[in-house]
């Protein structure tokens, strides 16, 4: 791996954008605002595991395809939360992009960067350098979410031209599936710094796979008794698929911004919680 | 590796024909000290796996088509989730694990040289897999009956049958494994052969649905001859010779498998 020899930017002189104006108001430890160097470092690295980004395209076609015409063939018409009757390949579709989002995001955050911790110690060798911890944390949340957004991008045009994506507000289910890729992967990077071991991953796992099942996912909210409707309101992932089922079927309300402000919220906490440990942990 | 006369001198070393013994036993040691975690996964994916798609789903099921075959979705879908489950924990335990200890932590080597030969290390941990997919899938037998997911006791059957399911992923992969440089290959692997194969395989969905073209390769897979075998027996009234022909044909894949692995372990670890 060559390093990137050609131009470094210029320390970022004090009246910068918006972002670094609201990184400073939080209470955010320190980066020079070079993100960027970390998200191309990683573009590099990955020139030779292209095949890795195209197996994770394919995992939710692979879904998409067997619930929506399998499970289609079963189950005519799902009535959805919202009221509407829509064959199940349209109910299923936005529920697998949410679904591909928060585990794309989960996977890069806790094992992908778990090695680069512990095993590959990148982020030492990141800190000599003139970049900081909150370089560190939004270099690599960016990342995962240029990489979701292809995926993303991807799925939403097969399930558009399988037929499965009746409204146009599904434009907009592409920077959902970004809002929810965030969320998921600030909260997953921070996650990852208390991790010890591999061993401590099961936990990743006992986390994601009752989201994956309960969200709301493969069946509507309606059909779970009431008291459990509650609690599965409350999981992120809940409201990932709720906002791009609301996107991608056109039921568009206000609502959906509770969605929005839900993800919003746990992502930027996840983002200092994340850059506040790494420094404690590398810098202390 | 012939030595007998060793097994007279030294106590210690089992008779050759034994001593995957130790080798067994070895994988053993290691399990008992990370058994509790795998086992509150073993026993929570699969109750929530029923609660989700067989029940959650299956209303949906249910209520549209009136079940599946003519049974409830819960009783259709939980013979293919079991025989799944199989090839989930045979996978899981014969990639990473079996290139680690070729490549990274060299277990094999270590035991290679001991007066365990190249048989007794494929063997030995073979049986070990066979025991965990033996476990996972009693496990899962256990929870799904407590949900009436099974109308009868040939379920039983579904026990070694699944077992041999899950050997006929197993085996095949100690060859893929044995031969992989990086784990780069394991993505392919689990994406691009296992996640089709579990949505395909008349698991969650007959397999008459497929594309006409699809469903010779359904035919094809050991998944959907376990899967085909546990939901005759779990529903009550099995075809004893289609079990009899997919027990069969499982077991030709595992000796095919077999004789790759063994194969592949040689060119791999014998200098």
């Amino acid at each position: 791996m060559t390093p990137v020899a050609s131009s470094y930017p210029a320390p970022p002189s004090p009246t910068r954008g918006l972002t670094s104006r609201i990184a400073r108001v939080l209470p955010m430890p320190a980066g020079a605002g070079m993100a960027r160097i970390l998200v191309e470092r990683n573009i590099m690295s990955y020139r030779h595991g292209w095949i890795a980004i195209l197996t994770g395209f394919f995992e939710p076609v692979f879904y998409l395809f067997s619930l929506g015409i399998g499970l289609g063939g079963l189950i005519r018409v799902v009535t959805t939360d919202g009221g509407q009757s829509v064959p199940y390949a349209y109910f299923v579709a936005p529920a697998l992009l949410a679904t591909s989002a928060m585990n794309g995001a989960v996977f890069d955050s806790t094992f992908n960067v778990f090695f680069k911790l512990k095993f590959a110690k990148l982020y030492d060798s990141v800190l000599a350098t003139p970049l900081g911890p909150r370089d560190v944390a939004v270099g690599e949340i960016a990342w995962s979410l240029i990489r979701g957004a292809l995926y993303a991008a991807a799925f939403l045009v097969v399930a558009w031209l399988a037929g499965t994506v009746p409204s146009w507000w599904a434009l907009l289910a592409l920077p959902a599936a970004t809002l929810i890729g965030f969320a998921f992967s600030a909260v997953g990077m921070f996650a990852t710094t208390f991790m010890r071991s591999w061993v401590d991953f099961d936990y990743v796992n006992l986390a994601i796979q009752p989201m994956f099942l309960f969200s709301a996912t493969f069946f509507p909210l309606a059909l779970y008794p009431e008291s459990v409707q509650w609690i599965v309101q409350c999981t992120p992932l809940y409201h990932g698929v709720a906002l791009e089922r609301g996107l991608m079927l056109g039921e568009v309300g206000p609502g959906l911004l509770v969605h929005v402000a839900y993800l919003a919220v746990l992502g930027l906490l996840g983002l200092v919680g994340a850059a506040r440990r790494l420094e404690k942990l590398l810098l202390s | 590796m012939g030595a007998s006369a060793s097994t007279t001198t030294r106590e210690a070393t089992p008779p050759a024909p034994a001593r995957w013994r130790p080798v067994f036993g070895s994988w053993l040691t290691a399990y008992k000290r990370t058994w509790r975690g795998s086992l509150f996964g073993r026993f929570l994916s699969p109750l929530m796996f029923l609660l989700s798609i067989g029940l959650g789903l299956g209303s949906l099921v249910d209520k549209s088509a009136g079940g599946v075959v003519g049974v409830p979705y819960l009783q259709y879908v939980v013979p293919g989730i079991l025989a799944a489950q199989a090839m989930w924990v045979a996978m899981g335990e014969s990639s990473y694990p079996v290139m680690g200890a070729i490549r990274w932590n060299m277990k094999y080597l270590a035991m290679l040289a001991t007066p365990v030969g190249i048989n007794d290390v494929l063997l030995g941990h073979l049986v070990y897999v066979a025991m965990q997919i033996t476990g996972a899938t009693a496990i899962f037998i256990g929870v799904a009956a407590l949900f009436g997911s099974f109308s009868s006791w040939w379920v039983v059957l579904a026990l070694p049958i699944t077992v041999l399911t899950g050997m006929a992923f197993a085996v095949p992969v100690f060859a893929f494994s044995a031969k992989q440089e990086t784990d780069g290959g394991f993505n392919i692997l689990f994406r691009f052969i296992m996640t089709p194969l579990f949505l395909f395989s008349g698991i969650f969905f007959p397999v008459d649905q497929l594309p006409a073209l699809l469903r010779p390769v359904a035919w094809v897979t050991p998944l959907w001859h376990g899967v085909e075998a546990n939901r005759s027996l779990a529903l009550g009234s099995p075809d004893f010779a289609a079990v009899a022909g997919h027990t069969a044909y499982l077991l030709v894949v595992i000796a095919v498998g077999g004789w790759l692995a063994r194969r592949a372990f040689t060119k791999r670890l014998v200098v």
